[in-house]
């Protein structure tokens, strides 16, 4: 049992903002996962040669195989506006069209378009009524969004391209108004909440994204909307302002307690009695013990890069871990806010430390920190990883988070899977100072 | 604009930062903007699995600083680091994005200066028009120039030369193929040839001890890429004449031994480095004696294809073609801007020579040339892979296996086993490859076209069932599919020992 150390006693949640000076994954990054979630899709990046060279590290042997993605690289005479961008962007969609028949092309913004004021929205609806496929703009630019971010313009934008209708029948078995989910799963996971909800009478209209652009799903002002990830309040704004939806605020379906809010939550709002889901939910739990054993009493500290880090430290702290920090690139209050609730009541409830919550963290300060409150674990990116285990500090490697499933019941397990591999290791390794930098 | 899936060489940043995160107690402070610090921080900490925090931040250009420009913001980062770490130099990088801005960063690097003890300069690359290898090139140029300047100004140079004959190792830097374990051998190298290493450059060094380059007797430049333009600015202000040979392959050492020797002639120490050569090439390489031995023979006439950086490329295909009687099909490079040296070093070596960085085509012409193994970056690898043709990996970009724990240099005569090694297993072994020949040939583009599984076995009577098991294990299963596959193409019905020889007829023709 490691001794915790109490920093300070915190009656209530605490927002700290520091200098922005972290590090993180540009949001490009997120055409890695959606071009392989939107199966008929193609995204292009127009960018520069760095954007291309980090996506193609980034995203290390998926390069290989053929990915529907593309960079329109810049050279100097776009930059200095010697070519027409409309002309360019024509003559390599067109060559996209022809090599890979998309059924969209996304266009993804970056730092360089928006600095020369590329007109990416402009231009875009009239090279689709010329060449005859959607674009769909999303300025996914290291600017103004961090990593996961990226997936929420995307969907924002996406958002205005769901059909609406006419609402001709309320169908047969439909017990309430429509409910649409966003935020982009892999399909086996998007399957078993949809599964979960079922069971509960609920019946889901569509996701946002769907695995085909032509499957969008059809959005009608009134309709019931819900995220699965915390990092989406754009498109849940677009949805709310620009769809006319109602936004049912929970918290993500990350852990079994999470699953369980989030389900209870979407219940509540839809006037249907929750069935069975504290069992459900305390059977999980008991299917987890071997990790939380594990945890229990243990420290964490979020450096914050992308975005889960609520919703996870939530978990963490439900399964028994003290958290010290969380670390985190952009809060969005309102749209976090029952997620923030939750957190609350589960550090009340497990009787720890209210953990303080870092917008836009300096890495540097951080790494102060981290050396003075010594935590059994920091969740963090790989830039700092290794430089922190040669100081025999343990790591995990926070963007897993994000490549994992790690939404609904089934895959609780999954998380913690990875929270507890480097102390799995540890106990394998009881002589592991030997590697130690002091 | 141009529609890219893959680039051989970085942005021009990647270049000076691995220069800068190359030498010790220097910070590169980037002007960039969320996400841009990937490179050196991740790549660094994940490929080289540093045990240190990367050298690198970045002074993160945002919303209020597209609004506003930087004003004290770069200013700030500079002295704020200047504090924190106490470095001797801080360069103030540009990237692609910023380098639009057009802010004068100049000027922020003046003001900077007043208030740091660090030495502050700006990084000077044109992003859009030179890549990752020439920035690193220029930015090592900048720093030595700025240290040489100094002290020259402030009469600190110290001019005098070694009593001993003595060399300035230039160009190994952090994230480079291999470049640590060739440093060691290039070490080894010296050390045997009585030769004093006065400075490596950057690997490691301090820019203080810059000022000591011009005690060594000369320079040793080992890659292309990096360090050319400082060994010619060396020659010009100091006239301190220069070693370029890459001792990659056991003829090229010895003519860069031989190089070295008659500058050290020159400069009035008569040394005799002929025995040494004689006796390093017969006993510790064992690459001469491998060229001899029948497993090389077997080689003999072999096609392969060579693609990567200038350097490396031209080696290999030298290495190949003239210490192993492989035939280079073609040999190429993505370095475009050296093409004319690598044109001139390869032309007697292949039959053609391709200057490319479009990994399609690459792609292409090694499909059309259909090789017996290919010898180039992680890309061609993964071509190779889909084509079923085996590959070394033999120059950057590279991943993570390519940073071996294990000592795996590519210069020195140590060097010359290690690629020996690398070739040898890179193509087909020799017997394997005499029994495929004797039961089917190579039909690896047709067999990846067949569905048919592994299970189909009750095809086979039990005469020729048995006969297949005879044949060794590592082959075992291409015949079966050769021979299951030409069953199914004529409708035969059963397999019997009789359709095993028809179908290794069928293969061979």
């Amino acid at each position: 049992m490691t001794f915790i150390k109490q920093t300070q006693n915190n009656q209530d949640l605490t927002f700290e903002c520091e200098t922005g000076n972290y590090h993180t994954f540009c949001p490009i990054s997120c055409v890695s996962w959606l071009y392989q979630k939107i199966e008929d899709s193609f995204f292009l990046v127009i960018g520069t040669k760095t954007c291309g060279y980090f996506l193609q590290n980034a995203m290390g042997v998926m390069i290989f195989a053929e990915p529907r993605y593309a960079m329109a690289e810049l050279e100097e005479g776009d930059i200095s506006a010697q070519l027409n961008d409309y002309e360019e962007l024509k003559r390599l969609c067109l060559q996209i069209k022809q090599d890979r028949q998309p059924s969209v092309i996304f266009w993804i913004g970056t730092c360089t378009t928006e600095i020369i004021k590329m007109d990416l929205e402009g231009i875009a609806p009239k090279l689709e009524s010329e060449i005859n496929i959607p674009i769909v703009v999303a300025r996914a630019n290291g600017l103004d969004y961090a990593f996961t971010q990226g997936e929420d313009t995307v969907l924002a934008a996406l958002a205005h391209r769901c059909p609406k209708k006419e609402q001709v029948n309320m169908s047969i078995s439909q017990k309430h108004e429509p409910l649409i989910i966003f935020g982009s799963l892999p399909n086996s996971v998007a399957k078993q909440l949809t599964l979960d909800l079922e069971s509960q009478g609920i019946h889901v209209t569509g996701w946002l994204p769907s695995s085909n652009y032509i499957d969008l799903p059809i959005i009608n002002s009134g309709n019931y909307v819900v995220g699965v990830n915390p990092f989406l309040s754009r498109t849940a704004t677009t949805l709310m302002r620009r769809r006319k939806t109602k936004l049912i605020v929970a918290p993500f379906p990350i852990g079994p307690d999470g699953t369980s809010a989030w389900i209870e939550k979407i219940c509540n709002v839809l006037n249907l009695k929750p069935k069975g889901i504290k069992q459900r939910e305390k059977k999980i739990w008991s299917s987890l013990i071997e990790y939380t054993e594990l945890l229990k009493g243990k420290s964490v500290f979020f450096m914050g890069d992308n975005l889960l880090e609520v919703s996870l430290a939530r978990f963490l702290i439900a399964c028994g871990m003290v958290v010290y920090e969380i670390g985190i690139p952009y809060m969005d209050k309102r749209y976090q806010k029952a997620e923030l609730d939750l957190l609350e009541k589960t550090c009340i409830k497990m009787d720890v430390m209210m953990p303080k919550i870092v917008e836009k963290p300096d890495n540097y300060n951080q790494l102060d920190r981290i050396k003075d409150l010594k935590p059994d674990l920091v969740i963090t990116g790989m830039a700092h990883a290794n430089p922190l285990e040669a100081r025999g500090v343990n790591t995990k490697w926070s963007v897993e988070f994000t490549f994992s499933p790690i939404h609904g019941f089934t895959n609780s397990r999954d998380v913690l899977e990875l929270v507890t591999r480097p102390l799995r290791r540890n106990s394998s390794l009881p002589n592991l100072d030997f590697v130690e930098k002091i | 604009m141009k529609l890219a899936y893959w680039m051989y060489a970085g942005p021009a940043h990647i270049g000076t930062l691995r220069i800068a995160s190359s030498f010790n107690n220097v910070h590169a402070i980037m002007h960039a903007p969320l996400g841009d610090d990937y490179f050196v921080n991740v790549m660094k900490s994940m490929l080289e699995r540093d045990r240190d925090f990367a050298p690198v931040t970045a002074s993160v250009v945002d919303r209020h600083v597209l609004a506003r420009g930087s004003q004290e913001k770069v200013i700030n980062n500079i002295t704020r680091k200047d504090q924190e770490e106490k470095p001797d130099l801080v360069v103030l990088t540009p990237t692609c994005t910023s380098s639009i801005l057009q802010e004068d960063l100049k000027n922020f690097v003046d003001r900077a200066s007043f208030d740091s003890l660090a030495d502050i300069i700006l990084a000077d690359v044109n992003h859009y028009r030179v890549n990752e290898l020439q920035a690193s090139d220029k930015t090592l140029l900048q720093i030595v120039s700025f240290y040489l300047e100094k002290a020259k100004s402030s009469d600190q140079l110290k001019i005098l030369k070694t009593r001993k004959p003595s060399v300035n190792i230039i160009g190994t830097v952090s994230l480079g193929f291999h470049n640590h374990h060739d440093l060691l051998e290039l070490k080894r190298l010296f050390l045997d040839l009585d030769i004093q290493i006065n400075l490596v450059i950057p690997d490691g060094i301090s820019v203080h001890e810059l000022k000591k380059i011009p005690q060594a007797w000369f320079n040793f430049i080992p890659y292309r890429e990096v360090g050319g333009l400082t060994a010619s600015y060396l020659k010009q202000d100091f006239n301190m004449p220069f070693v370029d040979i890459v001792p990659m392959g056991i003829l090229q050492i010895s003519k860069c031994i031989h190089a070295i020797q008659e500058i050290l002639i020159d400069l009035g120490n008569s040394v005799d480095y002929s025995s040494y050569i004689k006796n390093q090439t017969q006993f510790v390489s064992q690459s001469a004696w491998f060229s001899r031995s029948i497993d090389c023979q077997n080689l003999t006439g072999k096609k392969a294809v060579v693609f990567g950086d200038a350097t490396h490329a031209s080696a290999i295909t030298k290495i190949l073609s003239s210490e192993m009687s492989i035939k280079v099909v073609w040999s190429g490079t993505y370095c475009i801007n050296d093409a004319v040296w690598f044109k001139e070093q390869v032309q007697d070596h292949c039959d053609q020579v391709v200057i490319s960085d479009d990994h399609t085509l690459v792609a292409d012409l090694i499909a059309e040339t259909d090789p017996n193994a290919i010898f180039g970056t992680q890309m061609e690898r993964h071509i190779g892979k889909r084509l079923n043709i085996p590959c070394g990996v033999i120059s950057s970009p590279v991943h993570i296996q390519n940073f071996p724990l294990s000592y795996r240099p590519f210069l020195g005569y140590e060097g010359t086993n290690q690629i020996a090694d690398l070739i040898y297993n890179s193509f087909t072994l020799g017997m394997e490859d005499h029994l495929l020949e004797i039961f089917g040939g190579h039909d690896t583009s047709d067999s990846k076209n067949s569905t048919l599984s592994s299970i189909s076995s009750d095809l086979w009577v039990d005469e020729a069932l048995e006969e297949l098991t005879k044949i060794p294990g590592f082959v075992r299963n291409k015949i079966k599919k050769n021979t299951e596959k030409f069953a199914h193409e004529n409708n035969l019905k059963q397999i019997t020992l009789e359709t095993m020889y028809l179908a290794k007829e069928a293969n061979q023709s």
